[in-house]
């Protein structure tokens, strides 16, 4: 890492302006108003529409499509196939296991098998039931442990290693002997059932190519340029003649972090038809696209002293991968490298296997890999807790893994907030009054985890920067910036406007964001793996600390003052007292902008706009601007897959959550939510407050309400959002976000990530807190009531007969 | 976006258009009230009628009106959240009014209407699903196909019966008014059903309901719903439970009713309701005990069957549960029972 790529955690002009408060997005107005263009809002002269023809197999052989009474429909311009489109590609490149289009054989019911351009839906739609497709039928694999257990037909064909789609096997220490030596190991398996993003906006895009033989490409993507290179590798066209444009996004959550079929499928149309051509996904199809949380099954064995010291933890995960690669490999490093904080072991291992299975696909979900080993350790660990019967927050503190330290498994930890967090959370929730001494059916439960600001590892191996920004500083004023990041909802253009604007000392509206146009932006890798605040964010700053000095030396120069004088506040450059002011102490009010003037004028002070400034920089050193770049350091253990999960910074959480249960239908009502979130440096404290709550929102309806799974003929069981239920206002549990800033040596002034980190305890909290409630302990997600009936049950008959297996040394 | 397969509209402005429009136009021709169950269903490719009768602009079927004897007289048009929120039905049919409340969510109670509540097709998780998804399964019995996947080897499709407003107009003994070709005709609401999922109501081509007539109820009537479904809002019934009590001196019932739906093809009625609750005390061991027993019997006489999506296991025990804490509500003059 460069030292450019550091810049402190200090306000440029003495005191924050802008980031701090509670500012405004810059796009939600238009999105609350219905203003905002979004994919499907585009609309070409002459454009076309394009509907795909999907698989009712979940495994089969295609033996021919026959086109030709598709082709000869009124309205129609084109039908292709696997046979047009036929190069593979995948989001890693030593994964490339998908087509946009299927070639030979199917893996799913849902998958893509041909497209139709015609004149509108209704048209495409017409061909489609025109198509005769003659399939042969195989064997569907619907769980993961057939999968692993045989593989004659196998889903991929070709692979040495059968429907394994990744192993991976990583030991740290010796385990076996630490958990020998334990005074107490709990054992148990836990099941993740699958979950899927649901955002609200279908994918949709849009291709067109010019008669220059530029091929554009606007998508509802969260990662613009790794569709770009995707496009230019199946299509065959240079990269350099591809331009991919994110407009304005409706909802991605990670499920709009691949390339998808409908991208290749717009452009191949275009290119074929010269007409413009759109896809727009019905909300079945985008269930069929999926990606969403994999399904996993975990066993964890975890020891402890007496004293509640975590002496070793010990995995086995199997992972239910659906047809595809996507993420797969990382998914499955992930859910095994990213568990090894907060809490520090001395000994770690864990074996994942990601199975191939005839569903659709899965990949990354809001705390990609690493949601589901949470749940199970952190469920576990309380068990641990009330097993030698300490407090489960006090159980946490006595293995924090603390600040400026490194992993079992070699992570380089900065900023390290979570004892904080726990503070914040038994404090705020009454927990030592509370917790254990509500009455039977109430109850209160903990959990904790870290997550990743970041990445050092970008998807394909490359020297390169991993954020860029551009820099355009112009006459009247206004400053654009322009950045690769693609802003999904989670506010980085925003950020990206507050950021320069407190750099170059300007007022908001002087800085807009141009942003995810692979013509007009330097690369960004895309928004995943929470990068954007912290790697944009850099480089946003590492940009404006290259141009600020010619402004503020015209400036000076023409007032024949040291630079140190001269002063850029909201817009409005003031000249300093001589000496300066202390640092913070810029008397200019707060009202400031450029055209008025600032009360330091009456006082006989100099001053100008900041356009006025910039004009005397532009006169003296020629055209402004400015480009700006962040990479991680070398970051990572130094063993095969070390660098997966490597961070330049780790966010921490800690939730309480507090319960209900009726005892009897069994239904879990989750009455309160405390998120105590470290996120560095809260650069707009609502948007770090709204990731907190959308997290904690969306972890409690995967732990109650979301399951997305395929039924016993290999269908999707409810591709609808009638049947995949995410929780309605009324379903919401009241949410307390409390924000905890460690402020980061190395993110923008301290910043690290929001988005992600805050999911990952509420599944576990809620599972402990129905412990606390009514002594079940729940392993099995979703927790149904019927599953909370049975257990209740179980507890009972436990009860009143045997006595129930030891809770220590291996409950099975 | 799935697409609305094209159709002719057709917007009558009074009863005897639209029934010399569906005269003329037979079996091709589909009545729309609010639209929330037809368009959806239309989009499934369950439903494709060549034209749409909407009843908008109908005025005889609107609003809610007491005849001079007390029978309230609810338009087959008057909206489910008009319902929910009018002081007559929560009066003389807290049942109705409740289960209303609780019908989809706020939006489409606004949209929909109380006849075509009553009016509500059959729902399976095998069946509505999108064109593609049911041709991908192959099809079944009530659209397209020749098995069921609910009951295998089952020649008969029980889909069930959904519509939250139909169990409590039963126990209400609300009576039908239809117009057709043929005149005017009314029929008694239990008489309506068939236990049929692939149609379960006996309405003939161009029939239109007009209004739904609710007899008085003694002022000690009490009636209440019980919904269960997953979320608080939108949701279909996962078992709907209506109940009435009517209560004369000394708190004593003097009759009773229950009803369940979500089960198959038409709402059941729990037959020994009214002989196990009638001459009971209110508050009592006694009550108690009876509404324990219709529990057990509920459950007993109920099966759950996987036309509903979920737990069919725990449906079936919520049975008692549901039964226990509806009559209660309405024994204590409040409900509706509903999780939020
Ligand atoms: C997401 C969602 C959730 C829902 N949840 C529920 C729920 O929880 N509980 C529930 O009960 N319903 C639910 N519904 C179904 C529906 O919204 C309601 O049942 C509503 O009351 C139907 O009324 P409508 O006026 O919209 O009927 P329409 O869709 O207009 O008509 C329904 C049927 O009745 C026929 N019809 C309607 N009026 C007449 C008439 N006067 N004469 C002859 N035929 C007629 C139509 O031809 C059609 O077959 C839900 C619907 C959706 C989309
Ligand atoms: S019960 Fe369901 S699957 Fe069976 S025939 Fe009826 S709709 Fe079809």
């Amino acid at each position: 890492m460069a030292s450019r790529d550091i810049h402190g955690i200090d306000a440029p002009w003495g005191a924050f302006r802008h980031v701090g408060r509670d500012l405004r997005k810059v796009d939600g107005l238009a999105k609350a108003t219905g203003a905002a263009m979004y994919t499907d809002d585009i609309a070409l002269p002459g454009m076309l529409h394009a509907k795909t023809l999907r698989s009712p197999h979940a495994h089969a052989r295609i033996r021919s499509i026959d086109a030709a009474d598709a082709l000869r429909l009124a309205g129609v311009h084109a039908v292709i196939t696997g046979e047009h489109l036929p190069v593979t590609y995948g989001i890693l490149p030593w994964t490339q296991d998908e087509t946009a289009l299927a070639v030979g054989k199917v893996r799913f019911v849902g998958e893509p098998v041909a497209a139709v351009a015609a004149v509108d839906e209704d048209a495409a739609n017409a061909a489609l039931k025109l198509i005769r497709v003659e399939y042969e039928p195989l064997h569907a694999y619907l769980d993961p442990f057939e999968s692993l257990a045989r593989h004659d037909p196998p889903i991929h064909e070709g692979r040495k290693d059968g429907n394994v789609s990744k192993h991976v096997h990583l030991a740290f220490g010796d385990v076996d002997a630490a958990l020998a030596e334990a005074d107490v190991v709990i054992e148990d398996d836990y099941v993740f059932h699958g979950t899927t993003h649901a955002a609200i906006e279908p994918h949709c895009a849009v291709g067109h190519y010019g008669a220059d033989g530029v091929l554009t490409v606007w998508s509802s993507t969260q990662i613009t340029h790794y569709v770009h290179r995707a496009l230019a590798r199946v299509l065959d066209v240079p990269a350099h003649r591809i331009r991919v444009i994110q407009p304005c996004l409706g909802g991605a959550f990670g499920g709009k972090s691949d390339p998808f079929s409908l991208e290749f499928v717009v452009a191949k149309l275009a290119m074929t038809t010269g007409r413009p051509v759109k896809m727009l996904y019905t909300r079945e199809e985008v269930f069929y696209t999926h990606r969403g949380r994999h399904p996993m099954h975990m066993r964890y064995r975890t020891g402890a002293t007496r004293e509640g010291r975590l002496v070793g933890v010990d995995a086995t995960i199997v992972i239910d991968g659906g047809a595809y690669s996507s993420y797969g490999l990382v998914t499955t490093y992930y859910a095994g490298q990213l568990l090894t904080g907060p809490y520090a072991f001395a000994t770690y291992r864990f074996d994942s296997t990601r199975a191939f299975t005839n569903k659709p696909p899965c990949g990354p979900k809001r705390g990609h890999g690493s949601v589901q080993p949470r749940f199970a350790f952190e469920v576990q660990l309380d068990e641990l807790a009330s097993t030698l019967e300490i407090d489960p927050i006090e159980i946490r503190r006595r293995n924090l893994l603390g600040e400026h330290t490194t992993t079992v498994n070699g992570q380089r930890i900065t900023s390290n907030g979570f004892a904080r967090c726990l503070d914040v959370v038994e404090h705020a929730s009454n927990w030592k009054t509370r917790h254990g001494q509500l009455p039977f059916g109430r109850g209160m439960g903990v959990a904790g985890s870290m997550y990743i600001s970041g990445t050092n590892y970008p998807i394909y191996p490359n020297p390169m920067p991993q954020a860029a920004v551009q820099l355009k500083i112009d006459r009247s004023g206004l400053v654009t910036v322009f950045t690769g990041a693609n802003d999904i909802g989670q506010g980085s253009n925003s950020i990206a406007q507050y950021l320069v604007a407190e750099e170059l000392g300007l007022a908001l509206d002087q800085v807009r964001v141009v942003s995810a146009d692979t013509d007009l932006c330097p690369v960004d890798l895309g928004a995943y793996s929470s990068r954007e605040t912290f790697m944009v964010g850099n480089a946003l700053i590492d940009a404006c600390r290259k141009v600020r000095p010619l402004v503020v030396r015209a400036v000076a120069d023409h007032w024949q003052v040291d630079p140190s004088r001269v002063r850029f506040v909201d817009g409005v450059v003031v000249e300093l007292d001589d000496p300066p002011l202390q640092p913070a102490g810029v008397a200019v009010g707060g009202e400031a902008r450029p055209g008025a003037s600032p009360p330091d004028a009456a006082a006989g002070r100099r001053w100008m706009t900041a356009a006025e400034a910039f004009q005397l920089a532009e006169a003296r050193f020629d055209t402004l601007g400015a480009t700006g770049a962040y990479n991680t350091p070398t970051l990572g253990g130094d063993y095969r897959g070390g660098t997966i999960g490597a961070a330049p910074a780790y966010s921490f959480t800690a939730h309480v959550v507090e319960v209900s249960v009726d005892v009897e239908t069994g239904r879990i009502t989750c009455e309160k939510v405390w998120i105590a979130h470290d996120c560095g440096r809260a650069l707009n404290p609502m948007l770090v407050a709204g990731q907190m709550e959308g997290s904690a929102y969306m972890g409690v309806a995967e732990a109650l309400m979301e399951a997305h799974g395929v039924n016993r003929f290999g269908l999707h069981a409810g591709p609808s959002l009638l049947d995949y239920r995410i929780p309605t206002t009324v379903d919401t549990p009241e949410l307390a976000a409390l924000i905890v800033e460690s402020l980061d040596p190395e993110g923008p002034y301290g910043a690290k990530e929001a988005g992600e980190g805050p999911l990952h305890p509420a599944i576990p909290a809620i599972s402990n807190a129905v412990f606390d409630a009514v002594g079940i302990r729940l392993k099995h997600l979703p927790f149904t009531p019927g599953k909370v009936l049975a257990a209740l049950r179980a507890r009972k008959d436990a009860a009143a007969g045997t006595p129930a297996p030891a809770l220590a040394g291996g409950a099975r | 976006m799935l697409r609305l397969p094209r159709f002719e509209l057709r917007q009558p402005t009074s009863l005897g258009e639209a029934v010399t429009l569906l005269r003329e136009e037979g079996a091709g021709a589909m009545v729309m009230a609010g639209g929330t169950d037809l368009l959806p269903n239309m989009k499934h490719e369950l439903f494709t009628p060549r034209v749409v009768v909407s009843l908008g602009r109908v005025p005889e079927l609107r609003g809610i009106t007491r005849d001079p004897d007390g029978t309230l007289v609810v338009g087959a048009m008057a909206r489910i959240a008009e319902i929910a929120s009018s002081e007559s039905v929560r009066k003389q049919a807290p049942a109705l009014a409740q289960a209303a409340g609780l019908v989809a969510g706020p939006q489409l109670r606004r949209a929909g209407t109380i006849g075509g509540n009553v009016l509500l097709d059959t729902r399976c998780q095998y069946y509505n699903q999108s064109y593609f998804w049911r041709s991908a399964l192959g099809f079944c019995l009530k659209k397209d196909g020749v098995v069921c996947h609910v009951v295998a080897g089952g020649s008969r499709c029980v889909a069930a019966a959904s519509a939250d407003c139909a169990p409590a107009l039963m126990t209400l003994g609300a009576v039908l008014e239809i117009v057709g070709a043929n005149g005017h005709r009314t029929v008694a609401i239990d008489e309506f059903w068939l236990g049929d999922g692939i149609v379960n109501r006996r309405l003939a081509v161009g029939e239109i309901l007009v209004a739904i007539r609710i007899p008085p109820t003694p002022p000690g009537h009490r009636g209440a719903y019980g919904k269960l479904r997953e979320r608080g809002s939108i949701d279909f019934p996962l078992l709907g439970v209506a109940c009435r009590l009517d209560v004369g001196d000394g708190d004593r019932v003097e009759h009773g009713d229950l009803v369940l739906t979500a089960l198959a093809a038409r709402p059941k009625r729990i037959p020994q309701a009214a002989s196990r609750l009638v001459s009971t005390r209110l508050g009592t061991e006694e009550f108690r005990a009876a509404i324990d027993e219709l529990g057990a019997l509920a459950h007993r006489q109920c099966h759950t069957l996987a036309n509903v999506p979920g737990d069919q296991e725990w449906r079936r025990e919520m049975i008692p549960v549901y039964v226990r804490r509806t009559l209660q509500a309405a024994a204590a003059g409040n409900g509706p029972v509903h999780h939020v």
